[in-house]
């Protein structure tokens, strides 16, 4: 035996590209369009994709409101008016039921002027699911009666406890989410109209355009947010119906936003139309409308997506702020801030603490949008 | 120098005027305006309207007037210190918020005191131990901070503090100190009734200020000249203290401006939630009834706060940082 290895010829044809050429895989990673890398290291953000996995399920809930909700939004349940929150159950006395509540047994406690509900243990209302409930108009297209939860026949399932009119908080805020959520897209969409278009020229072509818009920028960003928006939103007059209120809302947190969007814009323009395939699209005739939207607007487009991101929570804690002091929108539509302004009584929170609980869902779409827009805008740059 | 601080003031005073121009405007937008709001509440009281008020309020507000005119009599009065007369209160604007916007600078000073004591030691403190479980564990609650929106902070401690101490946290004095003279003992219970507004409002910022802090202090901390000054033997706490932070200092002082229109929104909400007496609740009331020249002095006056505020920023800046020039060198 000799400890040399055997003379080893490949049979296969020489190659000679062989080292340069890439494996499937390979390519699959070199040839990604940005848009795919960008996708990849999201989904490395643990916190991000979660955040965003909460976000699409709210988002998604909008589309099918009526059904999930076990009431009406202005049903009201005059014998059950500020009854506590129902537990749900799975066993009675040790034996399984399946989820059940227990009935309420009311009591006007003449002493301290409260009404008293307890939970009595000997009516079991059994849950019941896909099941017929509140009548209800979907999407004011066609009537029907389907629900996700229902309580049991003649039963009552509070999940939330009912307000002082004896409405049920947790259908209401399911409803106000349709309200809530959709405040920020709209606001973000005219702010970003707003700020592409004026921060777009002010960048592009320089000069008086710019000046003007940088001064206007200035003069919005020095009057507080807040106070600003409030008094947009006091001139809004009093007979507007309340879906005009509601655009109205969405119009003044746009026009109160894109002061900081334009500014990234145009900062990022003023470097960008000195490079050379600027000077080329020029040449080659194309008229300034073109060279913004199509060949300097997508090099940083993934930034904007992501600064937006970060701005719609602003947005829907604005709408729930002015909502609250009563400036915003009006019942009967119903957003998490109009809802909350039940909570401004203090005595009776103190008593009925659940009124406080449309103040959960505002909290955790701001805490989710910072994380996905976090995650986003770590992302928005792969080459990184 | 001069020369930057002359043009600086005029654009501060341009500003100023188009934003007063704005805000007369923003506040006579709903249809009608005082009068006829004041007309209407008398007359869903039941209470017969006095011909001869109104037409003594028309005269004495010039309300019969067109905009313009009222617009320029009111600044006309302005630039001379007279800011007009609340309809509602019937008495000179300066009377009204006298006092209020004393509270009101007193609130948002000490939030940014508040802000800039906690967040300097925890933004050190982050980026020298980087990554450990105290930094994670403080960036997380800063997080939290950053995303609670303090009007909610504010109605979740107001209850809290109701149901297990029993004890009422709104107003910025005791109520038996109201309308009394400033004694020792008025000046503590103010200084106990700050403390809860002052965190509600200043959570948000601080976290910001930490994230920045944190940032701005791990860039300068990788930097050669650290090596350097480590590898020559100088003692940790010196090295850190002499150069790296002053280095990373910027944020706290370029962010005033920044801060100040952050700390007043979120003053304005919480006050009218937690009753304090400033400007919120007054400036709500004001926007509501169209009483436009307390509402609009009062914007004037919150914007006034934040240019102002944005320039002493800049100035300081200037002064404590050599590298900046005020005065750009564009060729």
């Amino acid at each position: 035996m000799s400890d040399k290895l055997e003379h080893f010829v490949s049979v296969d044809p020489f190659n000679p590209q062989e080292v340069e050429e890439l494996s499937p895989e390979q390519e699959r990673f070199y040839m990604a369009s940005q848009w795919r890398m960008m996708w990849w290291r999201l989904k490395r953000h643990k916190i991000a994709v979660a955040a965003g996995a909460v976000l699409a399920v709210m988002y998604l809930s909008i589309f099918i409101t009526e059904f999930i909700a076990p009431y009406d939004l202005l049903n009201r349940h005059t014998d059950h008016i500020f009854a506590p929150p129902q537990q749900i159950h799975l066993f009675n006395e040790g034996s399984f039921e399946g989820p059940f509540v227990y009935g309420l047994d009311y009591n006007l406690n003449l002493e301290t002027l409260r009404r008293d509900y307890t939970p009595n243990p000997n009516r079991v209302q059994k849950l019941r699911f896909f099941c017929h409930g509140d009548k209800y108009e979907f999407w004011n297209l066609f009537e029907a009666d389907l629900h996700l939860i229902c309580p049991a026949e003649g039963g009552t399932f509070f999940f939330l406890g009912t307000d002082r009119l004896g409405r049920d908080i947790w259908s209401r805020m399911i409803y106000g989410a349709r309200i809530s959520l959709t405040v920020g897209m709209v606001g973000i969409a005219i702010s970003f109209l707003l700020g592409l278009t004026i921060g777009g020229a002010a960048g592009y072509f320089g000069g008086w355009v710019d000046n003007i818009a940088q001064r206007s920028i200035e003069i919005l960003r020095s009057i507080p947010e807040l106070p600003l928006w409030m008094g947009l939103s006091a001139a809004m007059p009093e007979d507007w119906s309340a879906v005009t209120v509601f655009f109205g809302l969405t119009i003044i947190l746009g026009l109160v936003d894109w002061p900081g969007l334009a500014r990234a814009v145009r900062s990022k323009l003023l470097a960008l139309r000195e490079e050379d395939f600027c000077t080329a699209a020029a040449l080659m005739g194309a008229p300034p409308k073109r060279i913004i939207a199509r060949h300097l607007l997508p090099n940083f487009m993934s930034h904007l997506i992501a600064s937006a991101t970060l701005s719609i929570p602003s947005m829907i804690l604005a709408e729930t702020a002015l909502s609250f002091l009563g400036l915003g929108l009006r019942p009967p539509v119903t957003s998490w801030g109009v809802l909350l302004v039940e909570a401004q009584n203090f005595q009776a929170v103190a008593v009925y603490p659940w009124l406080l609980f449309p103040a959960i869902p505002v909290i955790v779409t701001v805490l989710a949008f910072n994380f996905f827009g976090d995650g986003l805008r770590d992302a928005a740059d792969p080459y990184k | 120098m001069l020369n930057y601080f002359a043009r600086r003031i005029l654009t501060m005073l341009l500003t100023l005027l188009v934003v007063s121009a704005l805000v007369f405007v923003i506040i006579q937008l709903p249809e009608g305006d005082y009068l006829t709001s004041y007309i209407a509440e008398l007359e869903s009281q039941g209470e017969a309207v006095d011909p001869q008020k109104i037409a003594y309020l028309k005269e004495e507000f010039g309300l019969d007037k067109p905009i313009w005119l009222q617009y320029l009599s009111w600044i006309g009065g302005v630039v001379q210190g007279d800011f007009g007369r609340s309809i509602e209160f019937d008495l000179p604007v300066t009377d009204v918020i006298g006092e209020v916007f004393l509270f009101s600078l007193i609130l948002n000073f000490s939030i940014i005191v508040f802000i800039y004591i906690v967040a300097f030691p925890i933004g050190v403190y982050s980026a020298t131990h980087q990554y450990s479980w105290g930094d994670h564990g403080l960036t997380f609650v800063g997080f939290i901070g950053l995303a609670t929106p303090n009007f909610l902070l504010a109605l979740i401690l107001m209850f809290l503090a109701r149901k297990y101490f029993g004890t009422s946290i709104g107003g910025l004095v005791d109520p038996s100190f109201e309308n009394q003279p400033w004694t020792f003992d008025k000046i503590l219970s103010l200084l106990e009734h700050l403390i809860v507004p002052v965190v509600v409002i200043g959570t948000s910022g601080t976290a910001g200020m930490i994230r920045r802090l944190r940032a701005n202090l791990l860039d300068e901390l990788h930097k050669q000249y650290v090596v350097t000054a480590r590898a020559k033997g100088l003692p940790e706490g010196k090295l850190l203290l002499k150069y790296p932070l002053r280095m990373a200092l910027n944020p706290f002082i370029a962010d005033i401006g920044n801060l100040l229109p952050q700390v007043i929104s979120g003053a304005v909400i919480v006050a009218v939630i937690m009753d304090l007496p400033t400007t919120g609740p007054v400036i709500l009331d004001a926007l509501r009834s169209q009483d436009m020249f307390l509402a609009g002095s009062f914007l004037l006056f919150v914007s006034l706060l934040t240019v102002v505020g944005m320039f002493i920023s800049d100035l300081l800046l200037a002064v404590l940082d050599p590298r900046i020039r005020l005065e750009g060198t564009r060729e």
